[in-house]
């Protein structure tokens, strides 16, 4: 069942980190409302491909709105119109048959761009390698009945940590800021007794490395929080704040990344 | 070849603690002089790699996504099994390795599972202690809910995402060994060729996804833990990146493939659309808990299923099976969803699905109460389908979810190779023809957690490994050969995509070598297969160059080994002429249509060598005995 939707799509091309990128224009149609939006991007590059020209590249994995792969500004919007999805769950009925739509890679200076709209997101694998974890060492956990949660921080914890790691927040930010992504791992593992142990070292050590990777500042106009697919909210910034507070208060004399 | 699966003496409680024992160990100075490449960062990949550099190996980890962490792992939405028995339901370490081998269909070996049932409590404490945010109760205790069919409560959960936060917390433990520089982390990798030097395997050739430059990585043991081959069907819950390539490129370098045609299809998956769809959604079998599955017992009703009265329903899992009821194990509930829409009582626009209907929970219930236990489910349906599951019953088709055979490996989970290890979906060893819900999870992170640290401890005490350089020939004869093959698929310049072909392959697969299989479809996929391999090195049509970011070469190269892989699957098939587990033979039936068994012919591990493209692989049989959970057949009525 093929549809009929036809639309006028300004994707961006860019052949590498170091080439200069620019929009092109395509038109497609036999576009079923049915379609997810990669879906519609699949019909566009088997299209391309027939006529002899590379498909654009995005990055994509799961397509079931969880690994956090793909990315995508869609007119404007990290993740499309839609609310509280990632792009791979947007459907084309989202879009009117004529639509022009625009589409474009995540853009901050801590997401360098691979080719088209495919980025380069190691910096928040790096932020969780700045203390993102609990030091246990397999092997030497107690039963894991000994510690009760209460469930109310149980599930606090559990919002924070249903961030998938895509990076919408940093592409909804004018300043490219990391801060609900920091703040999701921060507020996460600080909620469990679990993670408390090590909360002061930890919210130091990644937020001193997300400021090293030259992601920018928060300036509270929460379109992190209105573009992120799992609906984490700007109140863990600011726990991620109350912790930085405390931290530093007691560590004041600790520096960016020292061992502490 | 004879396969030695190295199973320990003794009794089948005392046998894991018992090889522990006797395992060699390597003394902790010595640990970093050994380099251990992992690759893929599941469940299995993640919780090896962190342990094995925990422990002070030298450990090298790859995958292909843009991050460890987005490995389809994560997309488990169920839960984990564990025997520990917190609901006071009478559940036990034993009782869980009884229902893991009688739900595999008695195709597994018993001490894999009883090892895998032991690690089991383990992992939940290992998993809670790293942050883990498992459900709780008021009292602040960890809860728990049966599961796929179970009869006690054994099952932790992450609300439905229970496979994410099982790997955040992996890949967190990876991310600390990073930091502290026994990681070393190589994404946007994807591994074209094992190294076997002097019949050890001793390394890999990667490409950097990003630059297309191959790489050549030498250690003294690897480790693949690559998840498994669902996506030689195209359509499959798993995600498009996910492929047989590592596991076939080690299957032509000599390890052997076991059981392959077991395959998984899953219940509850949201049906196909039309031609575009490019993969399938699982909604989690939890469901089956509140959901009524039927059908109109009228041939072709087109009538809306508010407009059929009870009486023109068939509820046929509750009628067929009624101590069981909707709650039958996945592949009894896929093969009769099968069975009704091949007697055109299927309903939707394809006529290719069943209802799922949640009207009499939401009476029983309330609305509320539905949603509270499966709000982001029916969110997520109606986000795909445009219907409100509250007020429309949810339309369900099955589709290939897991896939049950692999790298046929022994009990240290080494394959045929020395030194190459298969952890997780990647090899075969413990679900037999069918795996149980919320088992996958277990099995991943048990075998990376609690078996690969002791066992390649055991390999690298007892094996004289030569001192090698990744500038030995073996390595730059497997780069050339990767690099060649690339140009030749860049050189075609065909007339098909790389999806069409793959589309085609997963029809025949689908429709020959799906739920139902007999002699005639199989034969019939063995000589359109490799029809189509033809086809592909002929006239398909790969762009760009392989010195860049090229999704489409990635694309073809893994295509081309599904296309050699599909061929051995659809073999095994054929080989196995009896029904069990997730294989359907249909010419192996009782008469009440039922899975019948033979256990006199079959009751072995099917494991093949590769002899060739196109040449007919050699079958081993690994003999399975039951000592414990004794041969019966499984009944549901």
């Amino acid at each position: 069942m093929s549809g009929n939707m036809n639309l006028t799509l300004k994707i961006w091309r860019q052949k590498d980190s170091k080439s200069k990128g620019q929009f092109e224009t395509i038109k497609i149609g036999g576009i079923s409302p049915d379609m997810s939006f990669l879906e519609m991007l699949d019909t566009v590059n088997e299209q391309q491909m027939k006529e002899g020209k590379e498909g654009f590249a995005f990055d994509h994995d799961c397509r079931e709105g969880i690994c956090g792969m793909c990315s995508l500004v869609i007119n404007g919007m990290p993740h499309g119109p839609d609310h509280a999805i990632t792009t791979c769950q947007l459907h084309m009925r989202k879009f009117k048959d004529g639509d022009t739509i625009v589409i474009e890679p995540w853009r901050a200076s801590a997401f360098p761009i691979i080719r088209d709209c495919a980025v380069d997101r190691s910096a928040f694998d790096r932020i969780i390698q700045a203390g993102g974890f609990v030091s246990v060492n397999t092997g030497s956990a107690p039963d894991a009945a000994t510690i009760p949660v209460p469930k109310d921080q149980a599930d606090r914890a559990f919002d924070a940590a249903a961030c998938v790691g895509c990076g919408a927040c940093v592409a909804a930010c004018k300043n490219s800021s990391a801060m609900l992504f920091v703040a999701a791992k921060v507020s996460h593992l600080s909620y469990l007794p679990q993670g408390k142990v090590e909360a002061k070292k930890r919210v130091l050590a990644m937020v001193a490395q997300m400021d090293k990777e030259g992601f920018g500042n928060c300036s509270n106009l929460y379109e992190c929080q209105a573009a992120c697919p799992k609906n984490i909210t700007v109140d863990f910034i600011a726990k991620m704040n109350r912790e930085y507070l405390g931290a530093t208060a007691l560590y004041a004399e600790k520096v960016y990344g020292e061992e502490m | 070849m004879i396969l030695d699966s190295k199973i320990p003496a003794g009794p089948i409680g005392e046998k894991w603690t018992r090889h522990k024992f006797e395992l060699k160990l390597v003394n902790p100075a010595n640990k970093r002089k050994f380099t251990v490449i992992v690759v893929g960062t599941g469940l299995a990949g993640a919780s090896a790699a962190a342990s094995l550099g925990e422990l002070g190996y030298n450990v090298k980890a790859f995958c292909i996504q843009d991050s460890p962490r987005r490995a389809h792992s994560i997309a488990a939405q169920g839960g984990i099994n564990a025997a520990k028995n917190y609901t006071n339901d009478g559940d036990s370490v034993y009782r869980l390795f009884y229902d893991t081998v009688k739900g595999g269909d008695f195709r597994a070996r018993e001490a894999n599972v009883h090892r895998l049932a032991e690690c089991s409590n383990l992992i939940i404490d290992q998993c809670v202690a790293q942050g883990v945010p498992f459900g709780r109760d008021y009292g602040g205790l960890l809860d728990n809910r049966s599961f796929g069919g179970a009869q006690v409560s054994r099952t932790f959960y992450a609300r439905g995402q229970t496979g994410q936060q099982l790997l955040i917390g992996a890949y967190q433990s990876m991310m600390r060994q990073v930091a502290k520089g026994s990681v070393k982390m190589f994404p946007r990798r994807e591994m074209l060729d094992l190294v076997v030097v002097n019949g050890k395997a001793r390394g890999i050739v990667v490409r950097n996804l990003i630059t297309g430059e191959l790489e050549s990585h030498e250690a003294d043991a690897v480790c693949l833990c690559t998840g498994g081959y669902g996506n030689v069907f195209y359509l499959s819950t798993n995600a498009k990146g996910s492929n047989v390539t590592a596991a076939w490129r080690a299957h032509k370098k000599g390890a052997l493939f076991a059981n392959p045609c077991y395959t998984q299809i899953h219940p509850t998956c949201i049906p196909v659309t039309g031609d575009h769809q490019s993969k399938l959604t699982l909604m989690s079998e939890s469901l089956r808990n509140d959901g009524r599955v039927w059908v109109p017992k009228k041939i072709g009703d087109t009538r809306s299923p508010d407009q059929i009265p009870e009486s023109e329903r068939f509820y046929y899992l509750e009628e067929k099976y009624p101590s069981f009821g909707n709650l039958v194990p996945r592949d009894v509930a896929s093969r009769n969803a099968k069975m009704v829409c091949d007697k055109g009582m299927g309903v939707g626009q394809s006529k290719l699905a069943v209802y799922l209907d949640f009207s009499d929970s939401i009476k029983r219930l309330g609305v509320s109460a539905v949603s509270a236990k499966y709000g982001n489910l029916f969110q997520m349906y109606e986000k795909i389908t445009d219907e409100n599951p509250y007020k429309v019953p949810m339309r369900i088709f099955p589709a290939v979810h897991y896939t049950m055979g692999g790298l046929w490996v022994d009990y240290n989970l080494m394959s045929t190779i020395p030194g190459c290890f298969v952890l997780g979906e990647a090899n075969f060893s413990d679900h037999g023809a069918n795996r149980l819900g919320a088992s996958a999870l277990m099995q991943g992170l048990a075998d990376g957690y609690f078996v690969i640290p002791y066992t390649i401890g055991g390999y690298f005490a007892s094996t004289k490994l030569e001192k090698i350089s990744s500038s030995e020939k073996e390595f730059e004869d497997s780069k050339k050969e990767s690099s060649e093959r690339m140009n030749k698929l860049l050189n075609i310049k065909g007339k098909r995509t790389v999806s069409d072909i793959h589309r085609e392959l997963g029809h025949i697969m689908w429709e020959n070598v799906g739920m139902g299989r007999n002699k005639k479809g199989l034969e019939k996929a063995l000589a359109e297969i490799p029809a189509l391999r033809e086809e592909f090195w002929k006239n398909v049509n790969v762009l760009g160059s392989e010195g860049s970011f090229n999704q489409n070469l990635e694309h073809a190269g893994r295509l081309a080994d599904f296309l050699e892989f599909g061929e051995l699957l659809a073999q095994d098939a054929l080989h196995r002429e009896e029904s069990c587990g997730g294989h359907f033979r249909e010419e192996s039936q009782t008469e009440e249509g039922e899975a019948k068994r033979d256990d006199e012919k079959f009751c072995y591990v099917g494991a093949w060598e590769y002899k060739g493209v196109g040449q007919k692989p050699e079958l081993s049989k690994e003999p399975l005995t039951f000592d414990n959970v004794h041969l019966v057949t499984r009944s549901y009525k």
